[in-house]
């Protein structure tokens, strides 16, 4: 269990028949209660494929019914019920030539994240760029190896935008994603597009980008509700 | 825009009960529009049961309703459906 903010964790789980996964995959996750009540939520998969370890990053919801639990109750050795990997469309490929750019909203970075970490073990040198938005430099999750990640000179980099919240010397983007801030920042010769968030998000940064002339079949899109949690 | 709409990635655990396969980047052909999608990236809507609609034309393509046990299937929307088992 390992803290990434103030309001998401990351649990790492081992399971020992798992079949490997894809990054950009999730998996279902079932918690059954003493009485038999059963609640199942949908999580990315955060890791790269790692033999039986799995791990997910999970925003706590505080209506939520699975994610408080699995943020602030669950312990080291408690067991949970896992379903998949599933999920084939939403997936780390890479394109025979081209840029990639990965764009996250909120917790909606997890499958991407999955992404550059397979994409750093692989060793690949593909251009590669992650426009996070996020409310504030508190609620970057991944912040650290991001940063190290991008120090490598491999041709990943991150562009940040803190729409809420900036600090003082923040010299970064501070607003929503836009159609200019896309413009501005994607790759010469993109190729690929992976968006994942909130479905508003989702579908501003899609729809932006076929403005801009980008192929819709080259832009692969995860939504996630506001709802369940 | 409908905060409330999901897409072809959130059914694919229901669908893989389904079709036993993964199916979210198989391409299903709407039958009202002819358009021609992957999975993963139609439109989904959750309430009693599970929903897929055409991202172009918002036509049903396919209605999934489960009790846990059994799975009541409706895919007259769908002209076809390619998928590599």
């Amino acid at each position: 269990m390992r803290p990434e903010t103030d309001r998401v964790k990351t649990l790492v789980l081992q399971a020992p028949s798992w079949p490997g996964h894809r990054a950009g995959q999730h998996v279902d996750v079932r918690l059954t209660a003493d009485d038999g009540y059963q609640a199942q939520r949908s999580y990315s998969i955060a890791s790269a494929p790692n033999g039986s370890t799995v791990e997910l990053t999970v925003e706590r919801i505080d209506d939520g019914e699975v994610s408080p639990y699995l943020t602030e109750e669950a312990q080291p050795g408690d067991r949970v019920e896992l379903r998949g990997p599933v999920g084939g469309y939403f997936v780390w490929s890479l394109e025979p030539s081209g840029a990639v750019l990965l764009v996250g909203g909120g917790s909606g970075v997890v499958p991407l994240m999955a992404m550059i970490r397979q994409r750093a073990a692989d060793g690949d040198d593909v251009p590669t760029r992650l426009l996070y938005s996020a409310r504030s430099i508190d609620d970057v999750i991944y912040r650290a190896e991001l940063e190290q990640l991008a120090g490598r000179g491999d041709g990943f980099d991150v562009v940040y935008t803190l729409t809420r919240e900036q600090p003082s010397e923040w010299t970064g983007y501070s607003r929503r994603v836009d159609r200019e801030l896309l413009a501005a920042i994607a790759p010469d010769e993109l190729a690929l597009t992976f968006v994942c968030g909130p479905t508003p998000f989702v579908e501003t940064v899609a729809e932006a980008l076929v403005e801009l002339g980008h192929e819709p079949s080259r832009i692969k899109t995860e939504r996630f509700g506001p709802t369940g949690g | 825009m409908d905060a409330l709409r999901l897409d072809g990635n959130a059914a694919a655990g229901l669908l893989r009960e389904v079709f036993a396969t993964e199916v979210t980047a198989a391409t299903g052909t709407c039958d009202g529009c002819r358009a021609v999608e992957a999975v993963g990236a139609v439109h989904v809507y959750r309430a009693a049961g599970t929903v897929l609609r055409c991202p172009h034309c918002d036509a049903i393509l396919m209605k999934v309703v489960t009790d846990g046990a059994r799975f009541w299937i409706d895919v007259r929307g769908l002209r076809t459906l390619e998928l590599t088992p």
